[in-house]
């Protein structure tokens, strides 16, 4: 993973679980011109009440490959979702399927106690879809699109609040091609809302988003939650997946691989810790390597990277200084979410460790 | 949000085709591909067929002047530009990007913009054929078709066999370069047998033959017939009928929504 990503691990790290304490040997890491993500809110987990979308042994091929081999799981009203995977794991087609844009080829889905392939009308009145790939007509306006769109629902939103939700107001009577990619995408957010559906897919909303409006994309995505609505967000982006979703399935190779909070995934099946610093002289490596706490240790160039577990920094500095070697720029980074997908898709990886033989 | 259950409607509201077709009208203000090719290029032709005095002339040994031959000709041109230029290239335009299968995410399905679509494209080819007719007959002393009613049915026959080739080359491009390539290939045969260049009665046998057997060849024999005050031939009509039939079936069993 990018450094620039274990920077931003260690400065959420740093103020999470080490306060002061570690603060001054992260000054590198906090000055980092990383903007400060808002911390995971504490929400609880969304668990309790009915499921309103159940989805149970989902089989999908396409001639004789097979895209979606088994997939079940159970979304509870009001989460968001997130369906994670690497490209060609089935997560379009698993939507697809939920959305009635396909037909499955074996298993049950049940969306608000309706099945999409027998009660598509119904599932489109309810249930927005924002669609992978694919543009909108050029030569109408953002206000006559949003117009268009809400004239085909029954019960359609207020277009005017719903464009300013969106922050589209100002871009109303502007052309689809004059948008720019942030507000196309918004736009195709709005139009997936337009309908007041009970549940929104959005399908890789943010690809090809710059940093900045994919902040300002996953800030509109909580409102919208706010607003009762359940989400499914099919993604691979993992820091997307860890800011949003309450639970997150990981899908590869149309199979289920875990389902659980990105917080739990990532503790359970991420892999434990890395340590990253540059030692001020030379020591041996058996004096770290012995230790309890270490599993691995490489070198790269002048610097150390140790992985571990358990309170590996204390353990590290400890043993260092038994052998007056000082631990200078150090970066501490806690298993992610992206360490979990890494490990259960086990793709070629660009991680920095060298793992534990796992 | 509301808390309307997903039992409760589930047909599209009516007025989603009135907007569909709104919005294909401005459309074809914005891009006025349909109105330029398919309107302006025939009139303009026209206006300038009628300073010509050349078009006063009787076609070989007929009593047919060029001008008069030239107002169903005219109309395949209208027809070709429109249905096979127009039309096919933003259907393709919107598979290839997927706004038809957006729409059918929606509770309106996407045939129901393709209908919108057709139906603009109708209005233009309509306007189009009145004013080539209008024009010829108030401006340019042609007589009026003496049997309007063959007249109309052989030129809604002509219409309609053209738009349903038009939507066979949308259900099979590839995608829009493609649909705008097979539109022009089409485009000069249909014409040339329709007698643009060379006036079908003074084609050899074998030519005329063929151009009896195309869509606007027989158009424009049964167009003639109408307006010289004979009801059009069972078989200019059938010929015509017949390539509505085909091409109707082609495109509604070839079409792709995404």
């Amino acid at each position: 993973m990018a450094l620039a990503a274990n920077i931003f691990r260690l400065d959420r790290l740093t103020r999470a679980h080490f306060g002061s304490m570690f603060a001054a040997s992260a000054t590198a890491a906090a000055d980092a011109p990383v903007a400060m993500p808002q911390e995971r809110s504490l929400r609880q987990p969304v668990e309790a009440g009915p499921p309103i979308i159940e989805v149970s042994r989902l089989r999908k091929t396409y001639g004789s490959t097979v895209a979606v081999e088994d997939v079940s799981f159970a979304v509870t009203e009001g989460e968001i979702f997130g369906i994670l995977g690497p490209n060609g794991a089935g997560k379009t087609t698993t939507v697809e399927c939920l959305s009635g844009l396909r037909a499955r080829d074996g298993g049950t889905i049940s969306i608000l106690g309706l099945d999409p392939q027998h009660d598509r009308a119904a599932i489109r009145e309810c249930v927005g879809v924002q669609l992978q790939e694919g543009s909108l007509r050029p030569v109408l306006r953002v206000g006559e699109l949003v117009d268009l769109f809400a004239s085909f629902y029954a019960q359609p939103a207020d277009t005017d609040q719903l464009l300013d939700l969106l922050g589209l107001t100002a871009k109303r009577r502007a052309f689809y091609r004059s948008l720019s990619g942030g507000q196309k995408q918004r736009l195709s957010v709005a139009l997936a809302l337009v309908g007041n559906p009970k549940i929104a897919i959005l399908d890789e909303l943010t690809t090809g988003l710059d940093p900045q409006a994919r902040r300002e994309t996953w800030g509109l995505i909580e409102s919208v939650r706010d607003r009762g609505v359940t989400i499914i967000l099919v993604t691979h982006f993992m820091d997307e997946a860890e800011r949003l979703c309450d639970r997150v399935a990981l899908i590869d190779a149309g199979r289920v691989l875990a389902m659980d909070t990105p917080v739990r995934l990532a503790e359970r099946e991420g892999g434990g810790n890395h340590m990253r610093f540059q030692p001020s002289g030379p020591f041996d490596d058996r004096l770290l390597t012995a230790l309890s706490e270490v599993n691995d240790l490489e070198h790269q160039g002048s610097r150390v990277v140790v992985s571990g577990s358990g309170d590996l920094l204390n353990a590290v500095m400890h043993a260092l200084a038994t052998v007056d070697v000082e631990a200078k720029d150090v970066q501490l980074e806690s298993a992610t979410l992206e360490d979990a997908f890494v490990r259960l898709t086990r793709r070629p990886t660009r991680r920095l460790e060298g793992g534990d033989g796992r | 949000m509301s808390t309307s259950t997903a039992t409760l409607t589930t047909r599209p509201p009516r007025r989603a085709l009135g907007k569909l077709i709104g919005l294909e009208f401005k459309v074809a203000l914005r891009a006025p591909v349909g109105l330029v090719l398919g309107v302006a290029v025939p009139v303009m032709l026209l206006a300038i067929f009628g300073e010509s005095g050349a078009f006063e002339k009787k076609i070989a040994t007929t009593s047919i002047t060029y001008r008069t031959e030239f107002v169903p000709i005219l109309i395949g041109l209208v027809l070709v530009l429109i249905a096979l230029v127009a039309l096919p290239i933003p259907v393709v335009n919107q598979r290839e990007s997927a706004y038809l299968r957006r729409l059918s995410t929606t509770p309106v399905a996407p045939r129901w913009l393709l209908a919108a679509q057709l139906a603009v494209d109708l209005v233009l080819a309509v306007v189009a054929m009145v004013l080539i007719v209008a024009g010829d007959v108030l401006l340019f002393g042609v007589h009026a078709p003496g049997q309007w009613a063959g007249f109309i049915l052989a030129a809604l026959l002509a219409t309609l066999a053209l738009f349903a080739l038009g939507l066979v080359i949308a259900a099979i491009a590839p995608s829009a370069a493609a649909a705008g390539v097979m539109g022009t290939i089409l485009l000069y045969p249909l014409l040339f047998f329709a007698g643009m260049w060379t006036p079908r009665a003074t084609m050899s046998p074998l030519l005329h033959h063929i151009s009896n057997l195309t869509p606007l060849g027989a158009a424009v024999q049964a167009m003639l017939n109408a307006m010289q005050g004979t009801f059009p031939t069972i078989g200019s009509l059938g010929v015509m009928a017949a390539w509505v039939l085909l091409c109707g079936f082609a495109a509604v069993k070839l079409f792709r929504w995404e």
